[in-house]
């Protein structure tokens, strides 16, 4: 078990050691972006590989007919993940949580056919998904600079840091053989895949359609994210009385 | 973060009214039973237009009108100009509002499409700073719910909106950087990038 947990431990360790940077609401606007022109080749670069594959992939598996389908892929990879979300709830404390995910991991995988269908959500055992990137947060880790990964999109440091870690917090991985746990993680990627094309219209909005598709996304991304973290630390409310609206 | 229920707020407005009026001092008038009905009326209003299976192009006016008669334009055009405001000049700024309101009307009403079938359900209002937010749970087929939220003042003497959240994302901040990004296209032209929005959405 100790060698199991060193190693996310090192690797938190060393993610983190530059991740001594303002969080948000520390600077303009709750943006931390230093290396933005990295950040931005990589986002061209990941643009270019939605316009010729994720997107006609995603619109061919996930739009219209394909809806149904990829429901059920999506369930049966989200269980999967299941206990890796109650690990991390458990490493925030959230008891609530990790009872919540254990009594939904038990439905969906027994009356839900392993996985396929999601029975609990119907009796109000909603998903509630958490990640090591929040067990940071929780654990008071500031946010550190915006990234943007190569394929995988808008990150931060923290979340960038969180998912390595994840690679080994689900309990799964370490059971089921070895070409058996690589099944989750490519369903995963084609539960992404059908959520590009589910979301066509409003991704598309956001990277084709707007003026500054990096600056949209990076906003977007951010302010989504503090959001299911529950961090309130950026303030972006100008009262009224403090603009001038004359002329509008 | 405490969440107050509809009666809950009512029971503790009615007892400590006065604490109401020193956390609002300027806003009085400010009611929470209005700030609810303002978005019972927004959502009743958005949910007719995509019902009436009219055509984009006049479903994108009926927002537009929507959007006039529901949200406080001219704090929202103000927030997203952000500074550079202060160097237009008045002719601009009605432009711009102008131009704006319009580009919201075929932005969002492009994206209120994918409501149909679905339904939002207001579920609380409770006061922050010197204004009500308003939450709803958006019902769509075949999604999990999620939150929208609305933020309702008095400013202007009627109960209007003027900002709105999608899951956390925030309408204003998301226009400031839109327009800022059309105005870094522009070199800073006002005139050129108030062209540009006529045609974005």
């Amino acid at each position: 078990m100790s060698r199991i947990f060193s190693i996310p431990v090192f690797m938190t360790l060393i993610g983190l050691a530059a991740c001594s940077t303002p969080g948000p609401g520390e600077a303009p606007d709750g943006i931390f972006d230093p290396q933005e022109q990295t950040n931005r080749r990589i986002h061209e670069m990941n643009k270019t590989i939605d316009e010729k594959v994720l997107r006609p992939v995603g619109t061919a598996i996930g739009g219209g007919e394909g809806g149904g389908a990829m429901t059920v892929v999506s369930n049966f990879a989200s269980n999967l993940d299941t206990p890796g979300t109650i690990v991390n709830q458990l490493l925030q404390l959230d008891f609530e949580g990790a009872v919540h995910n254990t009594w939904r991991f038990v439905v969906n995988t027994t009356i839900g056919l392993g996985g396929l269908a999601d029975p609990a959500t119907m009796i109000g055992l909603t998903e509630d998904e958490s990640d090591f990137g929040e067990t940071l947060y929780v654990w008071g880790f500031p946010e550190g600079e915006y990234m943007e990964l190569p394929v995988l999109g808008p990150s931060t440091e923290r979340d960038a840091t969180g998912m390595v870690v994840d690679l080994f917090t689900n309990p799964l991985s370490y059971v089921l053989p070895s070409p058996e746990k690589y099944v989750g993680t490519g369903l995963k990627a084609v539960a992404k895949l059908g959520k590009r094309g589910r979301y066509a219209e409003l991704v598309d909005g956001v990277l084709y359609d707007s003026a500054d598709s990096y600056a949209q996304s990076r906003m977007t991304y951010l302010q989504n994210r503090r959001y299911e973290l529950g961090d309130q630390a950026m303030d972006t409310y100008i009262s009224p009385d403090d603009i001038d609206t004359e002329g509008f | 973060m405490t969440f107050m229920t509809r009666r809950d707020f009512l029971a503790a407005s009615t007892s400590s009214a006065a604490v109401l009026v020193t956390a609002a001092p300027s806003w009085a008038a400010l009611d929470p039973n209005k700030a609810r009905s303002l978005i019972d009326d927004l959502v009743a209003a958005i949910n007719k237009v995509i019902a009436s299976g009219k055509s984009e192009a006049a479903m994108y006016r009926d927002f537009e009108a929507i959007f006039r008669k529901y949200a406080d334009t001219s704090y929202i055009a103000a927030y997203a100009m952000g500074v550079d405001g202060r160097r237009a000049t008045s002719a601009q700024k009605s432009a711009f509002s102008d131009a704006f309101i319009s580009y919201i009307g075929r932005k969002y009403g492009s994206r209120f499409r994918e409501f149909i079938g679905g339904r939002l359900e207001v579920n609380e209002v409770r006061p922050l700073k010197d204004f009500f937010e308003v939450s709803t749970t958006a019902y769509l087929r075949g999604e999990k719910p999620f939150e929208v939220s609305f933020h309702v003042s008095d400013r202007t003497g009627k109960h209007l909106f003027f900002n709105m959240f999608i899951e956390g994302v925030n309408l204003l901040l998301t226009e400031r950087t839109e327009v800022g990004a059309m105005l870094d296209k522009r070199g800073g032209n006002i005139d050129a990038m108030i062209e540009d929005l006529k045609k974005a959405g």
